[in-house]
């Protein structure tokens, strides 16, 4: 790094940090989603799907965390890598769309969401470790996109991305046609994003998806709950709950050790109500 | 006593996203297979169980791959770690096991393979097996015993042992369950082999949830006087 291209982009904590973890110092790990995302378009529009588990290190962190999010109300956009980062950047872009479409007084197009996701990833040099996933349906068409997180875009008729993206990209290089319907693209993403979650260990738990059409959006979360809590895998025939045992604590098994009632005089002297607005 | 050897194994991290410059990579003997294993002891019996999966970085290489192996009538070996050591571990056992029932004409007791363990593991202790080894079985009066190791040989007996990816997980559970911690005013009551094999099924189950490398299926051994019992339990596969 130069100190020309320093004093050109606008990312000095970024950097520091960097320096500071060369010379050995720890910054706290930041939650690393794991992740299978996925797109692909149909006739009518597109599909976006994604699974739901968050990890910290090889432990989950959130087993049901929500990974498409909302940009605008025709365009949607999965994210994976950082999870702060793939929530902060949607909602900044989200944002700022929404101030451009009231500006312009058109529907939003996802070339104009793209074009500013990819100027704020490429000032931040691919610290921000954010790889998205982006769809949408415009006055051109359903159009969807894949984003790196230094910045580079692909415009494709299907993309997947995150750690189990090569298990979905096997399902889509085997099964994808070009104007499919609308079920057969909810089962091509669904079995796609399956496939990561069954063969990558940094994807897993249930399926979202979320299908984009002109003047429609169905946002199924979840569309399937492909892994339950105690139950057997989705494929075999008898899904019998495991009877789990009984560990309810009685009163007093926690030992109580010291205990100190503070109590607080109050007097009244006013009372006044007022409603709150729930309209 | 026990010492984790962290420094050896990478457990695949993602890749980072800027390029540092150019790094030396060093060939790395160990590689870090995943698996949990568990032992309880109870009065006349022992459990073993371990998942069956074996992954590598992000990748499953098998769902069917248990890490119990059986040495005698009388006592199991659980093993988690780096899968190849694992393998050589059980081979060389296994043969000091005939070598000695050929010289002293008796079959090895569970604390005498515990001590033997712990040779074999020490002799090694500059390039040691990546293995964490917990061992159940019934010792010669016939009451259970769980004996746990650390990778250079460190050995004790127990009552119950967590090893492997998720023992951190399981480890304060059984200590709270089978062991009464942090509870006042409950019976001691000695642990039966149905509510032990009850505990061991939900111990896991809930380890599946959120350890990514414990899943696909539970193997239990039960061992008692009249011999070695399996069941096959499943678990999640996500």
């Amino acid at each position: 790094m130069t100190q020309t291209f320093l004093n050109a982009v606008f990312l000095e904590n970024a950097v520091l940090e960097a320096e500071v973890t060369k010379l050995g110092c720890n910054i706290p790990a930041a939650r690393k989603t794991g992740t299978t995302i996925c797109g692909v378009v149909f006739k009518d529009g597109l599909v976006l799907g994604a699974d739901t588990r968050a990890t910290e290190g090889m432990i989950v962190a959130d087993k049901n965390c929500s990974k498409i999010h909302y940009i605008s109300p025709n365009i949607y956009c999965c994210g994976a890598g950082t999870a702060a980062d793939t929530e902060m950047t949607t909602q900044i872009i989200s944002s700022n769309l929404e101030l451009h479409s009231l500006s312009t007084s058109r529907m939003p197009r996802v070339a104009t969401a793209n074009r500013m996701l990819k100027q704020m990833l490429f000032r931040y040099q691919g610290h921000i470790g954010a790889a998205l996933v982006l769809g949408g349906v415009d006055c051109n068409g359903p159009h969807l996109y894949s984003i790196y997180p230094h910045g580079s875009t692909d415009k494709l008729p299907y993309v997947t991305m995150g750690s189990g993206s090569l298990a979905a990209m096997a399902v889509f290089e085997d099964r994808y046609k070009q104007d499919m319907e609308e079920e057969d693209a909810k089962r091509l993403v669904r079995d796609a994003i399956a496939a990561g979650i069954f063969n990558d260990l940094g994807s897993g738990s249930n399926i979202d998806l979320c299908v984009i059409t002109k003047g429609r959006v169905d946002y199924l979360r979840p569309h399937d709950m492909a892994n339950k809590k105690g139950v057997r895998c989705v494929y075999e025939q008898e899904a019998l709950p495991h009877q789990t045992g009984n560990y309810k604590y009685k009163q007093g098994t926690t030992g109580v050790l010291t205990k100190s009632v503070i109590k607080l005089d109050l007097e009244v002297v006013e009372e006044t109500v007022q409603t709150m607005d729930t309209s | 006593t026990m010492f984790a050897t962290q420094v050896y194994g990478d457990s695949g991290k993602m890749k980072e996203y800027h390029y540092t410059g150019p790094v030396e990579h060093r060939f790395s003997p160990y590689s870090f297979n995943g698996g949990t294993v568990l032992a309880v002891a109870g009065e006349d019996f022992a459990i073993v169980a371990s998942d069956t999966r074996l992954s590598e970085g992000y990748s499953i290489h098998s769902r069917d791959s248990p890490k119990c192996y059986k040495l005698t009538d009388t006592t199991v070996i659980g093993c988690s770690g780096f899968h190849g050591d694992c393998l050589t571990l059980t081979k060389i056992i296994d043969a000091r096991l005939k070598m000695y029932k050929h010289s002293n004409n008796k079959c090895m007791t569970s604390g005498a393979i515990a001590a033997m363990l712990s040779t074999i593991l020490y002799g090694r202790r500059f390039f040691p097996y990546y293995v964490y080894n917990i061992i159940g079985g019934l010792d010669e009066e016939g009451k259970g015993a769980v004996y746990s190791f650390d990778p250079v040989g460190s050995y004790q007996r127990d009552t119950y042992k967590a090893g492997g990816s998720a023992s951190a997980m399981l480890q304060p559970l059984l200590d709270n369950q089978i062991g009464f911690k942090n509870m006042e005013g409950v019976q001691h009551l000695p642990l039966s082999q149905e509510k032990a094999v009850q505990l061991v099924k939900d111990v896991f189950i809930s380890a599946a949830e959120r350890d990514v490398y414990t899943g696909d299926a539970l193997k239990i051994c039960i061992v008692t006087k009249d011999g070695i019992k399996e069941e096959t339990v499943p678990l999640r596969k996500d």
